[in-house]
């Protein structure tokens, strides 16, 4: 197998990945530079603002997602070591885990959404600037989390479906390694979102 | 065409081996020669396509007053020539151009690390590209704002901006996943023996280039998403009314707009570096000080973004830091300067064309920087703040520097591309009429900015009439000059090319002209030192 | 071809990190009503900056990657907080 693949090469496929994560670093890096600017023009506002989210919700997401990123760590473990069933399992966890963060924010966006808390609505350019500000930083920056979960569970659900067919095994996983850093990303990003947006108060 | 010279083992990448033939080839091609290729034939279209848009605001601009059009037709072709320009042919022109075909050859490689990426690549800049034409006619009017969509008329304006600006997104979107190939190709594929410090001085420029196009690419990316958001949601960011601040948007805009000139800038240094070597017949002087010195400009020019801002109400500490920080980045490019100069310096110096225009470019760059450093410092920036001083300033950048490295590197590496040879009298005539018509073209514009004629008006006071037309005939000659050699490089009726026309030491002159497809069969040897001319 | 000899992680080191990550999530939430004013903002951002390095380090294996992808992170944080600092360079002197 491995002398009809001459070019293959996973350290580079992965160093590959790795630089891509660094722009999506940066992508979000520019928001959280706008959110620290906004910050520090209202401290006030985006204290008060905060309050109206949901820290239960925001909590429960953060659990959500750190027990996915185990997961896929541990899926990989288990292609290493050829456990199929063990490797289906834990990305079928990471996979309900990412429906679970859907469902959440489903319910919480909505429960903004009927409160006229949304950025343009009537009530909103009401508000203080701050308030504006506050929400307006909230769904971008929740938007474009949700948005690159959702890419991150499509690549997962590619790789369990090769996992299946046997298409990555213990010799060949750099796709579920790069779809895991992917996810970890996606993490990472939350780990960050959650403490800013819900917690300062 | 010579191709039917070699034989059929290796046939060049130019014949079509495959099951595909002629222009399906070549659209679904991976070969990175070819994919150069592709960008280099879309890159030309816009040339022409620009050039020409500029060519009509200098016959506006012949006489004070309205000759043809009128003041908003005027704003959204500079906008347009400024889009095409920037975005379309200097940020990726010379990385994808000659980045795709030489890197990979000089670093002993078959091709980049991800071929099927880099072919998406350039679906996606032709995608981006199409994105802006259609931002032109589509909807409420073609853009009106600049290249630079300054907030809060870009979010205002009812102009079509959200196309325009959704593909420059897009082209970002392609400038990022070609900067992922090459810093993936140059750690990886480099033939065994080739370490970093024996690896040519054009594949450094374009490992540091590759990295601020990873960098400062996404900070543009969501900066253009605040725009449609500001645009279509509300959300205030730039907005004053809702709280927001519109210099926000300036210092997000220039965190990428500014080391976007290092992108256009450095892999033209590193076409520079190649070609002074091979014309002065000499080992280029300190190696790894122009190696270094590139990597510096990436690193400090991620940090001089603020000196755009200096008459905008940035906080007094802040411009006073930034000046500074702009002052040092003028050092390394001043090591190149003086690194070129000293390579050829007492070296056998080789007029061909490629040397011309390389000589041109140090020239050219460095009224440039020097200009430059006239806008870095903060009183006299206040003076030629948005004037005609500033165009001169980036131009002789842009076009003098980047655009004069393209063509060096199209001249030096043509023989390579196409198997064949160009007039070389005909080239050293159209260099004349473009090194001309340039300086006559810009040159005025540093006197009467400083005198305050301001950028980006359609009209004039009547004292600027006469330096007005010396640009403008000085405008035309460089449209000649261009046709002239557009004309001599694309007929076909060139002598076949030797495998070595110049006496270049670098791996891609070892390869026939043009290369096979498959560029080493075995790992190519590498000599201690890529100059090795004594 | 290339590729790397494997390091197997086993599942109770993951569990272990998780265990951590997540008594790290409950004093970040907790925190708050320490009422420490300023200094809330500055802990959850520690607390969230270790939850990230541990993040980085384990699931996505740095700490048994080559030195390269380490320095490259390290590279791409300093810039990203340069540009923060010149940033606030104008909007804290405004």
């Amino acid at each position: 197998m491995e002398h009809t693949e001459p070019d293959r090469d996973d350290i580079g496929a992965k160093l590959g990945m790795w630089v891509f994560i660094f722009t999506e670093i940066l992508l979000f890096g520019g928001l959280f530079l706008v959110y620290a600017i906004m910050r520090h023009r209202y401290p006030e506002d985006f204290h008060l603002a905060s309050r109206q989210l949901n820290t239960f919700i925001g909590a429960l997401n953060t659990l959500v997602l750190l027990v996915s990123s185990m997961t896929v760590a541990m899926s990989i473990s288990a292609v290493q070591k050829k456990d199929k069933r063990m490797a289906t399992i834990l990305l079928l966890i990471t996979l309900l885990c990412a429906v679970i963060f859907l469902v959440n924010k489903y319910f919480e966006w909505g429960h903004k959404i009927s409160l006229s808390l949304y950025p343009g609505s009537d009530l909103m350019m009401q508000l203080k600037h701050g308030y504006i500000l506050f929400f307006s930083l909230y769904f971008f920056m929740t938007g474009l989390h949700l948005l690159h979960l959702i890419i991150g569970a499509i690549i997962l659900g590619v790789a369990l479906a090769k996992i299946r067919l046997g298409l990555i095994n213990d010799q060949h996983y750099v796709l579920l390694e790069n779809g895991g850093l992917y996810w970890h990303l996606v993490d990472l990003i939350w780990i960050f979102l959650f403490p800013l947006l819900y917690l300062i108060t | 065409m010579t191709e039917e010279s070699y034989p059929i083992a290796h046939p060049s990448y130019l014949v079509d081996t495959g099951k595909r033939k002629g222009i399906k080839a070549w659209l679904t091609t991976c070969d990175h020669k070819r994919i150069a290729l592709l960008y280099l034939w879309s890159i030309m279209v816009f040339f022409i396509i620009g050039a020409i848009l500029g060519e009509t605001m200098r016959t506006e601009l012949f006489r004070p007053g309205q000759q043809f059009y009128g003041p908003q037709t005027y704003n959204a072709i500079f906008t347009l020539h400024g889009l095409i320009m920037i975005f379309l042919i200097v940020i990726p022109g010379l990385t994808v151009v000659f980045g795709n075909f030489v890197m990979p050859i000089m670093i002993g490689a078959n091709d980049v690390a991800f071929p099927r990426l880099n072919l998406f690549s350039w679906y996606l800049y032709i995608l981006g590209a199409a994105v802006v034409v259609v931002s032109q006619f589509a909807g409420s009017g073609p853009p009106d704002t600049g290249w630079t969509f300054y907030a809060p008329y870009s979010t205002q304006t009812h102009t079509n901006v959200i196309a325009a600006v959704s593909g420059a997104f897009i082209l970002g979107f392609s400038s990022i996943l070609t900067g992922i190939n090459f810093i993936v190709t140059i750690h990886r594929l480099r033939t065994p023996k080739m370490t970093f410090f024996k690896m040519p001085l054009l594949p450094w420029a374009v490992y540091a280039t590759a990295w601020i196009q990873v960098l400062a690419t996404p900070i543009i990316g969501i900066t253009l998403l605040m725009i449609i958001g500001e645009r279509v949601f509300r959300i205030g960011f730039f907005d004053p009314a809702l709280g927001g601040d519109p210099i926000l948007y300036q210092h997000l805009f220039w965190i990428y707009s500014h080391p976007a000139v290092y992108i256009m800038i450095l892999p033209a240094m590193g076409v520079i570096t190649e070609i002074i070597p091979t014309f002065s017949q000499r080992r280029i002087f300190g190696y790894k000080a122009i190696a270094f010195s590139s990597l510096a400009i990436a690193g400090v020019g991620y940090f001089v973004w603020g000196h755009h801002m200096f008459t905008s109400g940035m906080s007094k500490e802040a411009i006073w830091v930034f000046s500074l920080l702009t002052f040092l980045v003028a050092v390394p490019s001043a090591i190149k300067v003086f690194n070129w100069v000293t390579t050829m310096y007492k070296g056998s110096i080789d007029l061909k064309p490629p040397m011309l225009y390389a000589m041109a470019f140090i020239f050219l760059f460095t009224i440039g920087g020097l200009t430059g450093l006239v806008q870095g410092a903060l009183a006299t920036d206040i003076q030629v703040h948005d004037t005609s001083f500033i165009v001169a300033h980036f131009h002789y950048i842009i076009f003098g520097g980047v655009g004069f490295a393209f063509l060096g590197g199209l001249h030096y590496w043509y023989p390579k591309m196409f198997g064949r040879l160009y007039n070389i009298r005909t080239a050293n005539i159209a260099w004349g009429f473009l090194f001309t018509g340039f300086n006559l073209l810009y040159f005025p514009q540093f006197v009467i900015g400083l005198e305050g004629m301001p950028r980006r008006y359609f009209d004039y006071l009547p004292q600027f009439t006469l330096s007005q037309q010396i640009s403008t005939v000085g405008g035309y000659l460089l449209g000649i000059g261009l046709i002239i050699m557009i004309v001599n490089l694309f007929r076909k009726s060139g002598e076949k090319a030797p495998d070595n026309p110049w006496g270049g030491k670098t791996l891609e002159w070892q390869l026939p002209s043009p290369p096979p497809e498959e560029n080493f069969s075995t790992p190519p040897n590498v000599s201690d030192f890529p100059y090795d001319y004594d | 071809m290339t590729t790397e000899e494997k390091h197997i992680t086993s599942y109770s080191l993951y569990a272990r990190v998780l265990i951590i990550l997540m008594v790290l999530t409950a004093i970040t939430i907790t925190a708050p009503s320490l009422n420490l004013t300023a200094f809330t903002i500055l802990i959850a951002l520690v607390i969230a900056s270790t939850k990230a390095g541990i993040v980085l380090t384990y699931f996505m294996h740095l700490k048994i990657e080559n030195t390269l992808l380490r320095i490259m992170v390290i590279m791409v944080l300093g810039i990203y907080g340069s540009v923060i600092i010149l940033t606030f360079a104008d909007y804290i002197y405004r």
